[in-house]
């Protein structure tokens, strides 16, 4: 055994409005640079749809995640490493710019400098890259917006595998929901295991993933490898990025930009303790539909007085191990298993997890051709159709989806008896296997969601890797060498000159 | 050409570009690792790229390999091999011009990629473009040397050059009398070379020396790195902390790449 911590994330897509202010926030703060202008390290997309970059799902176009080989071992589905550098020099499995969007801005400049004319001045899309004239946009990272576009196209979409998808192109039947998306920081990352540079790695001390920005080639395997396509190569620096996970942040206990700005509150940070020695093990599972059981397993109770002493032989810190006890993360995600990884197929175990939505009764059900368990709804008849949502967090195992949907109505019907009609009705708990007790902590984090319940981060303990004295005058969060970008007056390696701040002592 | 001229090009150039393109990239990477990359613009264009990349990178590599197993292997181990100079001048001919001319369309396709497609013409630096058409240069060079070799194929041209090549590595500049009357297409084509050594570390070129042919070798998938490796035994200069809380160090290594 070998424990290491790791900050998780839960998503509460129950609660999720869909306003894009993570995304935003994440943009202004990391993404606003050339090159990445396209990228978007959290995006939020509707379901169904094909979502950004187009159809990310189809592993069967793209080639991420790892695959199970006969002999019981996984590899990347991009294939081994002899076949990875073999196709080096032309990537087969990029994606193509044109996949995301290409970037753009618009010619604001006009609305000031048109001339009268009948038809009103309008500021028309340049493009970020050539800087020519777009015509028509033609996809973003949220095209699908609210169910934007043709079902014909969004139903390529490929978690309606097995579901009978025709109904719910026809209005009366239509479901959607919102899927917030960024890096999953997971134990088996894929794009760390096909960068030929092995500039990728997982942090042991708090799980996040990183590019290395020095050690980037720009061989841009990890593109193609990440199979939730979070991954972003830079064209203008020529290295990959991704999400941080704010690590600047989350080392000194502060939520990550995304989580923090939530207006929905639906983000939830929390430590994780987890079996190093049995991640790959839990990777090769043989069958997919067990994946998620065994990430599950993977995971260790912070409470164990036995993984309590290997965890701190092991060198987690204490204050990390008191966090881990309080975890919004573990106690959704292990005591009331509400919140599943995204897509456990893809065998990265990934580690930002997500709270199912609940959604309306179809219309049959109101019209009471369906049946009613007591006062709660069978979940089989929400709109959003449960395999749908298997296919999305479980693997397509529809029980585990099934229970955390009960449980979250089971919560409703608890709460509505105990605030409106004065009881505690702990017989509801039962029939969810949960107790009254955990339905009220429930309710605290999940519908209240105070700020301290929802985010429990641990500091860093820098004070062990680096003497503050050491640090005195040197660079903040920076790329290259230090302060230096690479960029010099006589430009000698010949970089993009980025603009300086002027001197105002300067003379003229 | 003037013997002076001659020397100067062939006995003392070779030895300006050589510490330009080693203390250059030296320096490079050990200062400005950040601009240290291949700098691929696949994202951005697919078309012509596949085609192109492949066959300009596969058939460079067997040229620069032709050429460095060619000009600097002694000649003698030639002679003891059995391999006389004639079959030697024609096996660069064949295999070097099928490479040639494979690496020429591909890097045809890049060319014109880079210079038409206004997406890469756009965001490419004059250092890109530069490189390019300096390969391209180099590489019609040599290829146009195929004729003048066909005109001497019992290899004696040839063996010229290696004593010229090997002296320049032994630290004789007096080699550059080896190379005295070749034909000036090949001269064209040593100073060209050269000269790409030059450059070579002011450009996209240097992505070369970073050939990550060990990821064969990486033990595992996984790359696991910790920042508290050297991590110091707290000083007993803070009473304040309990004995309890002052955990023994644990030696683990930066990388625990077999995870």
């Amino acid at each position: 055994m070998k424990i290491r911590a790791q900050i998780a994330m839960v998503l509460n897509l129950d609660k999720c409005i869909g306003c894009h202010t993570c995304s935003v926030t994440c943009k202004n703060v990391w993404t606003n640079r050339e090159g990445v202008e396209y990228a978007w390290f959290n995006n939020v997309e509707t379901k169904p749809g094909v979502g950004y970059p187009k159809e990310w799902e189809n592993q069967k176009k793209w080639n991420g995640g790892w695959r199970r080989k006969k002999n019981g071992r996984i590899e990347p589905k991009m294939g081994a490493k002899w076949r990875i550098l073999a196709n080096i020099f032309a990537n087969p499995d990029l994606p193509e710019i044109d996949d995301y969007y290409e970037p753009f801005t618009f010619d604001y400049e006009h609305l000031h400098t048109a001339k009268e004319s009948k038809a009103f001045p309008t500021a028309r899309p340049r493009s970020a890259i050539t800087g020519e004239r777009m015509e028509k946009i033609e996809w973003g990272p949220n095209w699908e917006e609210i169910l934007g576009g043709e079902f014909e196209k969004r139903s390529k979409d490929v978690n309606f595998e097995g579901v009978q998808k025709d109904i719910y192109g026809q209005f009366e039947n239509t479901f959607m929901m919102y899927l917030p998306r960024l890096c999953e920081h997971c134990l088996n990352p894929t794009c760390a295991a096909v960068c030929p540079s092995g500039a990728i790695y997982k942090r042991e001390e708090d799980g996040i993933v990183l590019i290395d920005q020095d050690k980037c080639r720009g061989w841009r395997m990890c593109v193609s490898g990440c199979p939730y396509k979070k991954i972003y190569y830079n064209w203008s620096s020529g290295k990959s990025e991704k999400c941080i996970f704010c690590y600047p942040r989350i080392e000194a206990g502060q939520p990550t930009v995304c989580s923090e700005t939530c207006v929905g509150r639906i983000r939830y940070l929390g430590v994780i303790l987890y079996d190093a020695d049995r991640i790959e093990a839990a990777a090769s599972t043989p069958d997919e539909k067990d994946l998620y059981q065994a990430q599950l397993d993977v995971f260790l109770n912070p409470n164990d007085p036995a993984v309590i002493a290997q965890a701190r032989a092991d060198g987690v810190p204490d204050n990390w191990l008191e966090a881990a006890k309080l975890s919004p993360v573990w106690k959704m995600a292990m005591e009331w298993k509400i919140a599943f990884p995204l897509h456990p197929e893809y065998r990265t175990l990934p580690m930002v997890w997500y709270v199912p939505p609940l959604s309306p009764i179809q219309s049959a059900a109101a019209a009471g051709k369906m049946g009613v368990d007591g006062d709660m709804p069978d979940v089989r008849s929400l709109r959003i159709p449960l395999q749908y949502l298997a296919n999305l967090l479980t693997a397509g195992k529809e029980e585990p989806v099934a229970l955390a949907l009960e449980r979250m109505l089971a919560m409703r019907s608890y709460m509505r008896a105990k605030t409106i009609d004065g009881r505690l009705d702990e017989s509801i708990a039962a029939r969810v296997g949960l107790t009254g007790t955990a339905i009220d902590e429930m309710y605290k984090v999940m519908a209240i969601a105070n700020y301290e319940d929802r985010f429990v981060i641990p500091t860093a303990h820098r004070e062990w890797s680096e003497d503050a004295q050491d640090m005195r005058g040197s660079c903040g969060f920076s790329f290259g060498n230090g302060c230096s970008g690479g960029s010099s007056e006589t430009n000698l390696f010949g970089t993009k000159q980025t603009k300086r701040p002027t001197n105002p002592m300067e003379i003229a | 050409m003037s013997t002076a001229i001659n020397d100067a090009l062939f006995g003392w150039y070779p030895y300006l570009c050589l510490t330009v393109f080693l203390l250059g990239s030296l320096i490079r990477f050990d200062r400005e690792q950040y601009t240290w990359k291949t700098g691929s613009s696949q994202l951005l264009r697919r078309r012509q790229l596949r085609w192109g990349s492949n066959l300009f990178h596969v058939g460079i590599l067997a040229i620069f390999g032709g050429h460095f197993v060619g000009l600097l292997t002694p000649i003698w181990v030639f002679d003891a091999l059995g391999i006389s100079h004639s079959f030697k001048q024609g096996l660069a001919i064949t295999v070097g011009g099928i490479a040639g001319i494979a690496c020429f369309i591909g890097i045809a396709l890049l060319a014109h990629r880079r210079l038409f497609d206004a997406r890469i013409r756009n965001t490419s630096a004059p250092g890109d473009i530069a490189i390019l058409l300096l390969l391209w240069l180099q590489l019609t060079l040599g290829l146009s040397t195929i004729f003048v070799s066909l005109g001497h194929m019992d290899g004696h041209e040839m063996v010229k050059f290696m004593n010229w090549a090997q002296g320049i590595l032994t630290l004789q500049p007096a080699a550059a009398a080896y190379v005295a009357d070749v034909n000036p297409i090949f001269k064209a084509h040593l100073l060209l070379g050269m000269t790409i050594f030059l450059v070579f570390p002011f450009t996209r070129l240097v992505h070369v020396w970073s050939a990550p042919i060990w990821y064969l070798g990486r033990p595992g998938y996984q790359v696991v790195r910790t920042r508290f490796a050297g991590r110091r035994v707290p000083t007993p200069m803070s009473p304040a902390r309990s004995p309890a809380s002052v955990r023994p160090a644990v030696a683990r290594p930066t990388r625990q790449p077999a995870e």
